[in-house]
């Protein structure tokens, strides 16, 4: 992959959504399961979880929109949104989802809107990168599936 | 591999893939098991799928609880282990937990984000059989399937011991094997069996395995504190009271280990019988080759111990047919004895859960199964040629399983040597068993090549793929099998190596070989019930010949000579048959069981020698096929083997030697006389 500038590219761009906490072992598990069968699976998992949770935010957007709060509801489905963001490695997502849910369960419901607002932005801020992750990957060609750190 | 959310078929071709002849035997058993996976989060489905595939599982994936349960129902033998979310929009995973321990006994396995002390007990006291947190990891898939065999284990552990209680009026045969608690425990089967097919599963198995009832599971560790206790106490002076305060573990009770005391002697007895030809008991994989003969007098020796043991055979008649199927055992058919018997042990186990209740059902159809074997069938060359593959595979297997110690696994492959030697061509059926129709016929004891096959496939649970010629089942199992017949059985090639696996895989479609030979025999109704209901047990797992050998290879299991053992057992089913012990006999029986089968049968016993074992087997496969259909008018319908059934000179053979008439339509061929089978 050396070889290749713009694999070494897409190494250094892929390492640096771990350092920075972006992503997590999680991501690895995911890598390990693309193979010839399944060239891009990671970004159609990807794919796949944005377009699934983006149900799911506008959920929580709308619980929080009702006041009072339903706690119970918020946090069900925080649980719901966290399980799946977990499961690419979205590192930082979750983070946020896990803060959201210790607001629900005390009752915080301006804790609650703050981090919803938060992970909102992570989740944002990921699906960009991940995106250009991708479009890189796909430009420096099949061999570039980067190294996992170890 | 499995199609996503619609539907829990098990594609062979993906399993299949899996199972390749020649793979490591340790590798095989888990590729293959039928997953369904639950989880309202595509996502994470997706993912997971993934994983499973690369596990080499067979993955079905469905992201609604109702849907999930619904399959489940549908197709109740055709999955292994269930893992589900907790948290589901439509339904609670603890309730769909509950459901699926009610209704199909599987393991399941719970998911959640959640990883909360609360929730992880919640799963515990709902039954859950393990919790995984996510996101999940592939490692923690990779051992699911240990939640299977342990599964299997239970069940058979459970229904060994509950088979002695229930039924009692079913087991007429019981007074007759009074001295043998696993006869007794036959007799359940049977009558399990026969209930199987009036009553739900379910509900059998909530007789005698509840899920909440304590079970006790013979583990390696806990086989290995008895036999130090016994050789401490001195195997003539072991009295389960005894032995119980030496092994000093807490919850056995003084039957538990009685009865397990009991199919140890038997599995001594056979291997002091076997010793002479071979006696690697532990490598019984490598050592059937060399002897390959050897194994075969063992099997046949050992199976008819056992059968003997368990009251089927008379002590006698054991000896008789021993010595007829040494004098037999031209063939050199590598039978892989130890491989069948460490598959047996397996075996056990897997009928066992499966089947729960069912087992005793399926104890009768593997008996009949193994008759089959016995009875020459005119299997083609290709037949033979599909066997020897899927016994291949089921050789692997049972490899696989003896050395996961996973039993269920070998139990399959105990089938499958059994149904190689036998059947020259029913061998064969085990791969064929998608043939099932080849399968011999007027064996009408597809169980034999069935039956190998039968045990195969813990993944077998294909009995209804069966009917495809194509024999999706089987050839899961088989080759499951078929690995470790191939592989495990340094066995020279011989026919019965293949015939070994393909019996196996016989053996495990031994759903899907009944139902095969149902198609066949259309017009045998109540043949075809019988062989509903034995279907439906493989469906559970291949492991219907398991039943039969629930005794024995359970003492299998722990020595290498499982193999024989299984063998042994698969001998006692097919005697039970009616068929001549050899028949019966696992692979290394099942040469010599073949041979003698064949030669009871009028085949030509020249057939048995190892390379032509398969085509024998084929042929004796189809014959067998055959049988069956000829006999099957005259089974009754819960029999699958009618007691006429099977090879007419063996069958009178040996129901006149012993004298012993069954009782009941059901194989209660107890007291079959092995005399005859030596023609």
């Amino acid at each position: 992959m050396e070889r290749n500038p713009m694999g070494r590219q897409l190494a250094i761009m892929r390492q640096s959504l771990f350092d920075q906490g972006y992503l997590d072992e999680q991501f690895i598990q995911l890598e390990e399961l693309q193979d010839d069968a399944n060239p891009n699976f990671v970004e159609e998992v990807v794919t796949l979880y944005y377009r699934d949770s983006a149900r799911l935010i506008l959920n929580i957007e709308q619980a929080l929109e009702r006041k009072p709060f339903d706690f119970n509801k918020l946090d069900d489905y925080m649980h719901q949104f966290k399980g799946s963001s977990s499961s690419i490695g979205a590192k930082k997502v979750k983070a946020e989802s896990t803060l959201f849910r210790e607001y629900c369960k005390s009752g915080n419901g301006e804790g609650c809107t703050r981090t919803f607002q938060q992970l909102k932005k992570e989740y944002a801020t990921l699906r960009k990168k991940l995106e250009a992750y991708f479009q890189m990957a796909r430009q420096a060609g099949p061999m570039e599936t980067a190294c996992r750190p170890k | 591999m499995n199609s996503s959310s619609g539907k829990g078929s098990m594609s062979t071709a993906s399993s299949s893939a899996a199972w390749k002849a020649g793979d490591a035997v340790p590798e095989q058993f888990p590729a293959g098991l039928r997953v369904l996976v639950v989880d309202d989060d595509q996502t994470c489905l997706m993912i997971l799928e993934k994983m499973l595939r690369t596990c080499l599982y067979e993955v079905t994936k469905c992201n609604r609880a109702e849907i999930a349960l619904s399959m489940l129902r549908e197709n109740k033998n055709g999955f292994d282990i269930v893992i589900s979310d907790v948290h589901m929009p439509d339904m609670d995973g603890f309730k769909l937990l509950e459901h699926i321990g009610l209704e199909m006994d599987l393991p399941v396995i719970m998911m959640s984000a959640d990883d909360g002390k609360h929730v992880v007990m919640k799963g515990v006291t709902h039954g859950a059989c393990d919790y995984l947190i996510k996101p999940v990891r592939m490692e923690a898939l990779k051992n699911i399937w240990q939640h299977v065999v342990r599964k299997w284990k239970d069940e058979w552990k459970d229904f060994e011991q509950s088979g002695s209680v229930e039924e009692g009026d079913r087991q007429q045969k019981q007074s007759e094997d009074a001295d043998y608690s696993s006869s007794a425990n036959e007799g359940n089967w049977k009558s399990s069996k026969k209930r199987k097919d009036d009553e739900d599963e379910a509900e059998e198995r909530d007789d005698t395995s509840t899920l909440k009832k304590p079970r006790v599971v013979w583990s390696v560790e806990l086989h290995q504190q008895f036999v130090a206790a016994v050789n401490q106490l001195g195997i003539d002076k072991a009295v389960p009271k005894k032995i119980l305060e030496l092994m000093n573990v807490p919850g056995l009770t003084r039957e538990n280990v009685a009865s397990h005391l009991q199919k140890y002697r038997l599995y001594l007895k056979r291997l002091s019988g076997v010793s002479q030809h071979q006696s690697n008991p532990n490598n019984s994989f490598i050592s059937p080759e060399e002897a390959a003969f050897g194994p075969l007098s063992s099997l046949n020796g050992l199976d008819l111990q056992t059968l003997a043991a368990t009251g089927q055979l008379p002590a006698q008649s054991l000896a008789t047919l021993q010595a007829a199927g040494l004098g037999r055992s031209t063939a050199k058919s590598s039978i892989p004895m130890p491989l069948v018997d460490q598959r047996n042990i397996f075996s056990f186990e897997n009928p066992k859960l499966r089947f729960g209740e069912g087992q005793q059902q399926h104890m009768n159809n593997n008996k009949q199964i193994n008759l089959f074997h016995g009875i020459p069938t005119t299997m083609e060359p290709k037949q033979l040629a599909s066997l020897h593959h899927t016994a291949q595979s089921i050789g692997n297997i049972n490899m696989q399983v003896t050395s996961h110690g996973a039993q269920s696994f070998q139990n399959n492959s105990l089938l499958m040597p059994m149904a190689q030697p036998q059947s020259r061509g029913q061998v064969l059926n085990n791969s064929t068993v998608g043939h099932a129709p080849t399968l011999p016929s007027s064996m009408g004891q597809p169980i034999l090549s069935n039956g190998v096959a039968v045990n195969v496939s813990p993944r077998n649970g294909i009995p209804e793929n069966i009917r495809a010629p194509g024999y999706n089942p089987v050839s899961q199992t088989s080759s499951i099998l078929n690995f470790p017949m191939n592989t495990a059985s340094e066995l020279p090639g011989n026919s019965f190596t293949l015939g070994s696996t393909p019996g196996i895989s016989g053996l495990t479609s031994k759903g899907a070989f009944q139902e095969d030979v149902n198609s066949e025999m259309k017009g045998l109704g109540e043949f075809l019930s019988s062989y509903d209901t034995f279907n439906d047990l493989n469906q559970h797992k291949p492991q219907n010949w398991e039943i039969q050998y629930v005794g024995m290879t359970y003492d299998a299991s722990q020595h290498s000579n499982s193999l024989q053992d299984n063998l042994d057992l698969m001998q006692s089913v097919l005697v039970q048959q009616g068929f001549s012990s050899g028949q019966v006999n696992g692979q290394n029986r099942s040469a010599a069981v073949v041979r003698k089968a064949m030669f009871s049968a009028g085949d030509s016993t020249e057939h048995v020698n190892a390379q032509n074992v398969n085509q024998h087997l084929n042929s004796l496969v189809e014959n067998t096929i055959r049988v069956k259909s000829e006999r099957v008018a005259d089974a009754s319908a819960a029999n699958l083997f009618p007691n006429h059934f099977g090879q007419e000179d063996l069958m009178s053979a040996l129901l006149k030697q012993e004298g012993i008439l069954p009782a009941e339509n059901e194989f209660d061929f107890d007291g079959y006389s092995m005399d005859d089978i030596q023609e």
